[in-house]
């Protein structure tokens, strides 16, 4: 039961961080197209993520693997109940990856606005998607002992895509908080004032989706049940608010960290109020797929545990160092001087 | 075509389609990573030049490599739920470990490497390209033990109505995963040292830049060489464990139909899988066939009609890839002996029918490849876990025909594109050739490094 609930936990952590990480490079790839005035600019942009967006999206292999490894009976009926939009995902995140590599390997504009177009479909398709997701995952999926009862219009229902739409604005919002730090000039007043224009929107959202949560789920269940969790969500928002805080003062890098502790807090939220479930049915409890249902044997959570010790503390660690290299704004002199940039 | 087929058939192009990258990432970065190196140790710029240039052939490759391996993840579940709820306690774990312990270091270093020429110092950088290869080869370790759990399986108990670890070791030693895992690699390198070979080969026809490919052909023909013995050694001993543990894919392989002892090769064969024998078996070595399956003469080769018919792998596709596979493998070790001649000689440019040759051989390493996987993987049905589970039984129960028949469609499409994009960037880069604006900045009176 310890391993259950710390690879419970494990899981949780796994998507915050990869949405905290994933979430700027989809946010600048949304961004791409409408902040950039010209080529120069655009890859500017481009190369912020650069370094990073790879690493960045092996947090979600890593917590598709985690759920495979850990919780194979959800892995397994989660993949398969959400085939098409999972399907949807794989291939924007594929359209993502490849424009990055291809768009700078030949000059003409034909070729580069194909993949500008490439990096804005493959940036807002998977945040939308993750969105309702993880949205229909809060409030439970339709199964039962005969299977899976929904479909692709099944889970756009209003709080799914209000999630989707959460999602979203976090990213863009998160995307434009990174920009602002990583570029320098106009590039980064631009980024700034999309920061503030999304800011109120995102507000808007964050608190109907808050109150929608009381309705739609049953998250909210384990907060009444102890309360001192309704810290997370508190903290969420206390998160929220000091990113416009921090951007009115213009300190950009405290409110890109602000911003990254808000998508973590929601995923947060969200994770603790599922517990112990991963995934509820929304027909009937009896068929929810929980830390106890669906787990690994001890064994394996054992060996699993053990590999997570070691391994994750040096991912970080190297991690950390990357940033630390890559640290500074980057400029349209670097992009044009470096005949390595993308 | 129902559900399962379509599944089979996607699981097919997708995983073919990912493995036209990965052995040319699992060689030609341990190429790279040595060209730099040597530009580190001696200063000579010409390697630093080979580098990049590889290095960038190396990275247009590598991007759809990493992109198309998150779909083979991906797929266990959304396909083959029946088989991840089944076996999910014992595979999942190379799965979340791989991702862990070496995709990780991958991608993050493969990000210092591109970035960080003006940010890290030589050495560094030099070792950032080692820890990609190092991370690239040890992703395949962890894949292939997962394979080779599915091959033959070990260190797990049927309890709870599906397999359960009991023994992390035995999944880890497993040999089976680690001769799949050795003979992969090499393989890889075989597509790498004949890619670099090929290009260069059709520099040195064109008289671009000599000594530049000169050094690239000799560094990759050595490589080639040793990784075409390495192919055939491990091959060999990979060979002996199919027989031993997977005796229907052995049968398969050599189209063997009845059950006997000091078993003889014959060069020509094929089966004829309705009639249950072959057609006709032509050039006779006695005791071969029983040395190559046990290393003993008397060997006892168990014959297909030994098993049962739906226990049968699909006979023709598995002998007839298993026969090219280890044809090319004769080929590849003939031509890199002539490659590694020539080039110690310095004889290249005067036999341009061989350059010719290595230009046209740049597919065929990929091409065993190919049929390497089709025996494996063709040649364990029925079973998806041998012995333990049926493929049939393995997929998804609540996806729908229409479903599939979308998403294959869509893969086979999206992919067909993105690969035509990359072989066109390839191509238009390796013959660009490498760039020149660093030796008229280091020699500024001569062209040539």
């Amino acid at each position: 039961m310890l391993f259950q609930i710390t690879w419970f936990v494990l899981w949780g952590v796994l998507w915050a961080v990869y949405f905290m990480l994933d979430g700027f490079v989809l946010g600048v790839g949304i961004l791409e197209n409408f902040l950039g005035r010209n080529d120069a600019e655009k890859r500017v942009m481009i190369n912020t993520i650069g370094p990073v967006w790879d690493g960045n999206e092996v947090w979600l292999v890593t917590a598709g693997g985690a759920t495979f490894a850990a919780f194979p009976t959800t892995y397994a009926l989660m993949f398969s109940y959400l085939y098409t939009p999972l399907l949807l995902l794989l291939f924007a995140l594929i359209i993502r990856g490849v424009s990055f590599e291809f768009r700078g390997k030949m000059q003409g504009g034909g070729w580069k606005k194909m993949w500008d177009a490439a990096i804005l479909v493959g940036s807002l398709v998977p945040a939308l998607l993750f969105g309702v997701a993880f949205g229909n995952i809060f409030s439970g999926l339709p199964m039962d002992a005969a299977g899976y009862h929904g479909s692709l219009l099944y889970l756009l229902n209003p709080y799914g895509v209000l999630t989707g739409v959460l999602f979203v604005l976090l990213f863009v919002e998160h995307g434009a908080l990174y920009l602002s730090v990583k570029t320098a000039g106009e590039l980064k007043l631009r980024a700034i004032g999309v920061a503030k224009g999304i800011w109120p929107a995102l507000l808007t959202v964050a608190a109907l989706f808050l109150a929608m949560t009381g309705f739609a789920t049953n998250l909210y269940g384990n907060f009444f049940a102890v309360p001192a969790l309704f810290a997370v969500p508190l903290a969420a928002v206390a998160a929220l608010a000091c990113t416009r805080l921090f951007t009115a003062r213009g300190r950009m890098l405290k409110a890109f960290a602000a911003s990254c502790f808000t998508i973590v807090l929601v995923v947060g939220t969200g994770v603790a109020g599922l517990f112990p479930n991963l995934i509820p049915s929304s027909l009937d409890p009896a068929y929810s797929l929980t830390i106890y249902n669906s787990s690994s044997s001890e064994y394996t959570l054992k060996i699993m545990t053990a590999v997570a010790l070691i391994f994750v503390p040096v991912v970080i660690a190297y991690k950390i160092w990357v940033y630390r290299v890559f640290r500074g704004p980057v400029t349209i002199e670097d992009v044009e001087t470096d005949e390595h940039a993308y | 075509m129902d559900v399962l087929t379509l599944s089979r058939l996607q699981f097919a192009v997708t995983s073919m389609f990912h493995f036209i990258f990965v052995p040319l990432t699992l060689g030609l970065s341990i190429l790279v990573a040595w060209m730099e190196t040597r530009y580190v140790r001696t200063g000579n710029v010409t390697y630093l030049r080979m580098a990049k240039f590889w290095g960038k052939l190396f990275l247009i490759n590598f991007a759809l490599g990493v992109v198309t391996g998150i779909t083979l993840e991906f797929q266990f579940g959304m396909n083959w739920a029946e088989y991840s709820r089944y076996v999910g306690d014992i595979f999942g774990a190379p799965l979340a470990i791989e991702a862990t312990v070496a995709f990780f270091l991958e991608s993050v270093f493969i990000g210092v490497w591109i970035f960080g020429w003006n940010k890290v110092s030589k050495r560094l950088h030099a070792l950032s390209i080692w820890l990609v290869a190092v991370a690239t080869n040890l992703s395949a370790l962890w894949i292939l033990l997962a394979n080779g759990w599915m091959q033959h399986p070990v260190g797990y108990v049927l309890r709870n109505g599906r397999a359960e670890m009991v023994d992390f070791m035995a999944l880890v030693t497993n040999p089976y995963g680690l001769l799949k895992f050795t003979h992969t690699l090499v393989a890889g390198y075989s597509v790498a040292a004949f890619f670099v070979m090929g290009i260069s080969a059709w520099h040195l026809l064109k008289k671009n830049e000599p000594e530049f490919f000169r050094i690239s052909f000799k560094i990759a023909a050595k490589f080639g060489l040793a990784a075409a013995l390495l192919v055939l050694m491990i091959g060999d001993f990979h060979a002996v464990e199919v027989a031993r543990t997977q005796p229907a894919k052995f049968a398969a392989m050599e189209s063997v139909w009845e059950t006997k002892k000091n078993a003889a090769f014959n060069i020509f064969v094929f089966p004829d899988v309705k009639k249950e024998c072959n057609l006709y078996e032509e050039f006779c070595i006695p005791n071969m066939l029983s040395y190559l399956a046990f290393h003993t003469a008397d060997g006892e080769i168990k014959g297909l009609k030994s098993f049962p018919q739906d226990e049968r792998p699909p006979v023709t596709p598995v002998f007839l890839s298993f026969r090219l596979m280890v044809g090319f493998g004769m080929l590849f070790i003939l031509l890199s002996i002539l490659a590694v001649v020539f080039s110690r000689r310095g004889t290249l440019e005067a036999h341009p029918l061989f350059l010719k040759i290595m230009l046209y051989s740049i597919p065929l390493p990929y091409i065993a490849n190919q049929l390497g996987w089709i025996v494996a993987e063709v040649g364990r049905q029925p079973w998806i876990v041998y012995g333990v589970l049926k493929t049939s039984d393995a997929v998804s129960r609540s996806i729908s025909t229409v479903q599939v028949a979308g998403s294959l469609a869509g893969f086979t499409l999206l992919y067909g594109v993105l690969g035509a994009l990359d072989v066109y960037l390839l191509a238009r880069f390796a013959r660009r050739g490498p760039d020149e604006d660093l030796t008229s900045l280091v020699q500024p009176f001569g062209k040539e490094a």
